[in-house]
């Protein structure tokens, strides 16, 4: 029998040090996976974090980091502050997706204007669209104490049969022979995010996320509302004794993630994937809720680890190009890294105890 | 008689050792010579138990006789509660042995005490509310009869001891005293030597707390030998022997507790003089909360609902509300710091109807609280006291602007608690749960002070309190009412409320009586109409 005994005083450094062990961990654990695959394992861990950085074609690799990175913190700085309430949207893939389908849709209608407004109002529209998807699992939660991280959860494959349903119906491009895709944005240039300093990376979606990492460090650190967001997180009925009603905070966590993950998804349609196709989603909503973690769900934690989850990403493509390994097998990969990351944590703050009987 | 003669010999070296007056030391040397004490049922020895920081127990000696019912009195921290860990078995020495009836004692878990035949009663209860009594008193044997062997010595003992109780209740729906004597038969199916009794009357009406020392007199002539820990000293006086008395982790004193006041042991225990609070007489003024037939329904489906709650306090006011726990008190300290809402007329604040307000808004109109559990409600346990203080005092003390939080000013706002409320701890870094029981209370109350109040609300502002920050939290009550804030007191402690209230009701089953002059009322009176007419 194994029991799990909770230290008294777990320490400090090792919970600083957390993710990197789960970092090490996962390197370990995908070596003998690629090395199962009959690849050389030394040879694909290097590919998936050396060369997309410091390697031979890494001047183009670089730009594709940022790329990468950006929706993934964006996504993952909404999800921190519910984590950290305690209150868990899982579905941040769906509203992704939905805030590029209804971003696309308000641009669409407007086709072919050139004025100045269009992109302004596709972000909007985007926003709102990923703000209302989430919106659903808070209002049955608040009204019928539904489980959040179902009904979240169930509302990605909604969004996505609508955006399939989308883009062979209603959004298909009527000069596009009838394939299941969208008119191009990058094409049009008043509804296009372009890449602002070519071979860089970055578009506009990059330069806003930098800038929210910084309000949400601040509104974590140094507004009431980060308070009130650990309050909720660490003691709801201290919380609700000190004014915090935890319906609204259910309704603010979800829509804020929300809004975040919609606004990603209209940056992601109007600049790296350009249009809408069914293969539009490309799991970065998933993939946040490991970058929200392994960064500690501190907003600085998130900005690193979104970057680290990019270089898999992108490396991951590399190994795929070179080593024609699977793409589940990246996948397998970055998951992973979040089970050694619970894992570890488990470590830190508890010991294994063996025990003969009960 | 050779034997008794050393013994009381050591004893009076002992006692002339202690801070216990000299004269006292041969009163109780004459006690012995006639006392029923023949023999050491149990003996500490230097027992010693440090922690990481702290000394909890310093070389502790003392003995325990058969048949003698022993008390261990002691603030807060003073270490009782790990010398009682130690003797059941959860928490091992650093040093010092114990021996029981003569022979070593050292036992490694709680069931190798239970089998020499030391059996514990805790003051926190762990019963199983679905289940009903005979159900929960197998739970916790190691090899339990069959169901109707078992309610038929749960029905045997119940008799004997007086302890009525039906086997077959659930005992979700039992009172606190009938829970607790759920937890004394539970121990006497053992047939204890030694049975430790922690602050077991602190959920008692006074009837209960007679049939209660009805009990354990019986117990004691049977040869029982009880260690009882309060902290209510006249209790102790009535009831024990002896008494050992701990500070700082140390033996300060043993003493014959009838031989002493209650002050003299309340000192003895603080290790200074104290002082009883005192009000200045003041002329009630203005009506400022007003409820009106207040109804609620309890979310939880063991706690008690709210029904047609009316009364008036006014400025300069201290109004008590006594009652035994699970009455209503927690549903009642909801409904009025705006956790739960209620009709919107319900509840007025100086004419202003606020039923269906929240907790903020009913914080700037000058209502502010503070509930019954320190950590977890009252306080956040993991942030610091500063953060702390932002919990209730953010919007009305103007600790930031734009919800952005102004450091130094919440920072001054905490030093200014600690400061006025003796508050001690190392920092405003601090977490809340680092600090003692006590002191977390002086915080939690100073931090709605310090605010100023029109009316504070305040759920058992000293239980589990040591005797000095009790006086410290009750003086500084007063001295808010006599400034012309209503003061609205609900405890469980019969005294506490006597000493403070001008006015005061009862609570039970959720309905409060009305509200009489607390000047010329007996306890006897109080507890009748606390519902204590169930017991015979």
């Amino acid at each position: 029998m194994i029991r799990l005994e909770p230290r008294t005083e777990p320490s400090r450094a090792m919970i600083a040090l957390t993710p990197i062990l789960a970092v090490l961990a996962t390197m370990i654990a995908g070596g003998f996976l690629f090395s199962a695959l009959g690849k050389n394992p030394i040879e694909a861990i290097r590919m998936i974090f050396w060369d997309p950085v410091l390697g031979e074609h890494a001047f183009y690799y670089r730009g594709q980091i940022l790329v990468k990175a950006a929706p993934l913190i964006m996504i993952a700085l909404g999800l921190s502050f519910g984590f950290r309430a305690g209150i868990w949207n899982i579905g941040a893939e769906g509203q992704f997706i939905m805030g590029g389908v209804i971003g696309a849709a308000a641009g669409l209608a407007l086709y072919p204007s050139e004025s100045i407004f269009v992109f302004p109002i596709m972000l909007i529209a985007g926003t709102l669209g990923g703000l209302l998807w989430a919106l659903i699992p808070a209002y049955l939660k608040i009204k019928f104490n539904a489980n959040e991280i179902l009904v979240s959860l169930m509302l990605v494959y909604v969004a996505f049969n609508f955006l399939a349903g989308m883009v062979t119906g209603p959004l298909r491009d009527p000069d596009g022979f009838n394939f299941p895709e969208s008119r191009s944005f990058q094409q049009w240039d008043a509804a296009s995010n372009p890449e602002l300093i070519a071979g860089s990376g970055i578009h506009w979606g990059v330069l806003v996320t930098m800038g929210l990492v910084i309000v949400a460090y601040i509104l974590l650190t140094r507004h009431i509302f980060g308070f009130h967001i650990r309050l909720a997180g660490q003691s709801p009925r201290a919380a609700k004794f000190g004014g915090v009603n935890p319906n609204k905070m259910v309704a603010i966590c979800l829509g804020l993630s929300g809004a975040l993950a919609g606004m990603a998804g209209l940056y992601e349609v109007t600049g790296p994937a350009g249009k809408l196709t069914t293969t539009f989603p490309l799991g970065y909503g998933f993939t946040a809720i490991i970058v929200a973690f392994l960064g500690r769900l501190h907003p600085i934690g998130i900005l690193l680890a979104g970057l680290l989850l990019a270089v898999t990403y992108v490396g991951g493509d590399v190994i795929q190009a070179n080593l024609s390994l699977p793409k589940a097998s990246i996948q397998v990969f970055q998951g992973m890294l979040l089970f050694f990351l619970l894992a570890v944590d488990v470590l830190v703050h508890f010991r294994i105890r063996f025990k003969r009987g009960l | 008689m050779q034997n008794a003669t050393t013994k009381s010999l050591i004893l009076a070296t002992k006692l002339f050792a202690t801070e216990c007056e000299p004269a006292l030391a041969w009163v109780s040397l004459l006690n012995l010579n006639e006392s029923p004490i023949l023999s050491n049922l149990l003996r500490l020895n230097g027992l010693t138990k440090a922690y990481p920081g702290v000394i909890a127990n310093n070389a502790v000696s003392f003995d325990i006789g058969v048949g003698e019912i022993h008390a261990l009195l002691g603030e807060n921290g003073a270490g009782k509660s790990t010398l009682v860990k130690m003797i059941y078995g959860l928490v091992k020495p650093d040093s010092g042995e114990m021996e029981f009836l003569g022979q070593s004692f050292a036992p490694s878990e709680p069931r190798a005490a239970r089998q020499s035949g030391v059996a514990m009663v805790f003051q926190h209860f762990s019963l199983f509310e679905a289940l009903n009594v005979a159900e929960n008193i197998a739970l916790g044997m190691e090899n339990p009869p069959r169901a109707k062997v078992l309610s038929q010595q749960i029905r045997e003992v119940s008799a004997k001891y007086g302890l009525t109780i039906d086997p077959d209740r659930l005992v979700g729906d039992l009172s606190a005293g009938e829970r607790q004597r759920v937890e004394i038969i539970r121990c006497l199916l053992q047939d204890p030597k030694l049975l430790i009794m922690d602050e077991p009357t602190s959920v008692l009406t006074p009837q209960e707390v007679e049939t209660l020392f009805v009990t354990l007199r019986k117990l004691q002539s049977e040869g029982t030998s009880i260690l009882y820990i309060s902290h209510k000293l006249d209790e102790i006086r009535t009831l024990c022997e002896r008494a050992t008395v701990l500070r700082g982790g140390k033996v300060v004193g043993t003493c014959t507790p009838s031989q002493e006041t209650a002050k003299s042991l309340a000192e003895m225990m603080v290790g200074a003089k104290l002082q009883t609070p005192k009000k200045a007489a003041t002329e009630l003024g203005q009506p400022l909360l007003k409820l009106e037939n207040l109804s609620l329904q309890s979310k939880d489906p063991f706690g008690t609902s709210l029904r047609d709650i009316s009364f008036i306090l006014r400025a300069g006011e201290v109004l008590g509300i006594g009652g035994v726990a699970g009455n209503g008190q927690d549903e009642l300290m909801l409904a009025l710091s705006g956790e739960e809402l209620v009709d919107a007329n319900a509840i007025s604040l100086k004419g202003e109807f606020i039923g269906q307000l929240g907790p903020t808004p009913r914080r700037l109109r000058g209502l502010l609280a503070a509930p019954e559990e320190r950590l977890g409600h009252a306080a956040a346990p993991d942030m610091s006291l500063t953060e702390n203080s932002l919990l209730t005092a953010f919007y009305r003390q103007r600790l930031g602007r734009r919800g952005f939080v102004n450091k130094q000013a919440s920072e001054n706002f905490t030093k200014a608690i600690i400061q006025q409320f003796d508050v001690r701890t190392p920092g405003i870094t601090n977490t809340a749960k680092s600090l003692s029981g006590g002191n977390l209370q002086k915080f939690v109350v100073g931090r709605e002070i310090v605010q100023n109040p029109t009316v504070f609300v305040v759920n058992q502002p000293t239980w589990g309190v040591d005797a000095a920050a009790a006086a410290a939290i009750r003086q500084a009550l007063l001295e808010l009412a006599s400034n012309g804030a209503g003061v609205l007191v609900i405890s469980q402690d019969l005294d506490e409320l006597m000493e403070v209230s001008d006015n005061f009701a009862i609570l039970a089953e959720g309905r409060l009586s009305k509200p009489q002059s607390a000047k010329g009322v007996t306890i006897e009176e109080i507890g009748l109409m606390m519902g204590g007419s169930e017991i015979a």
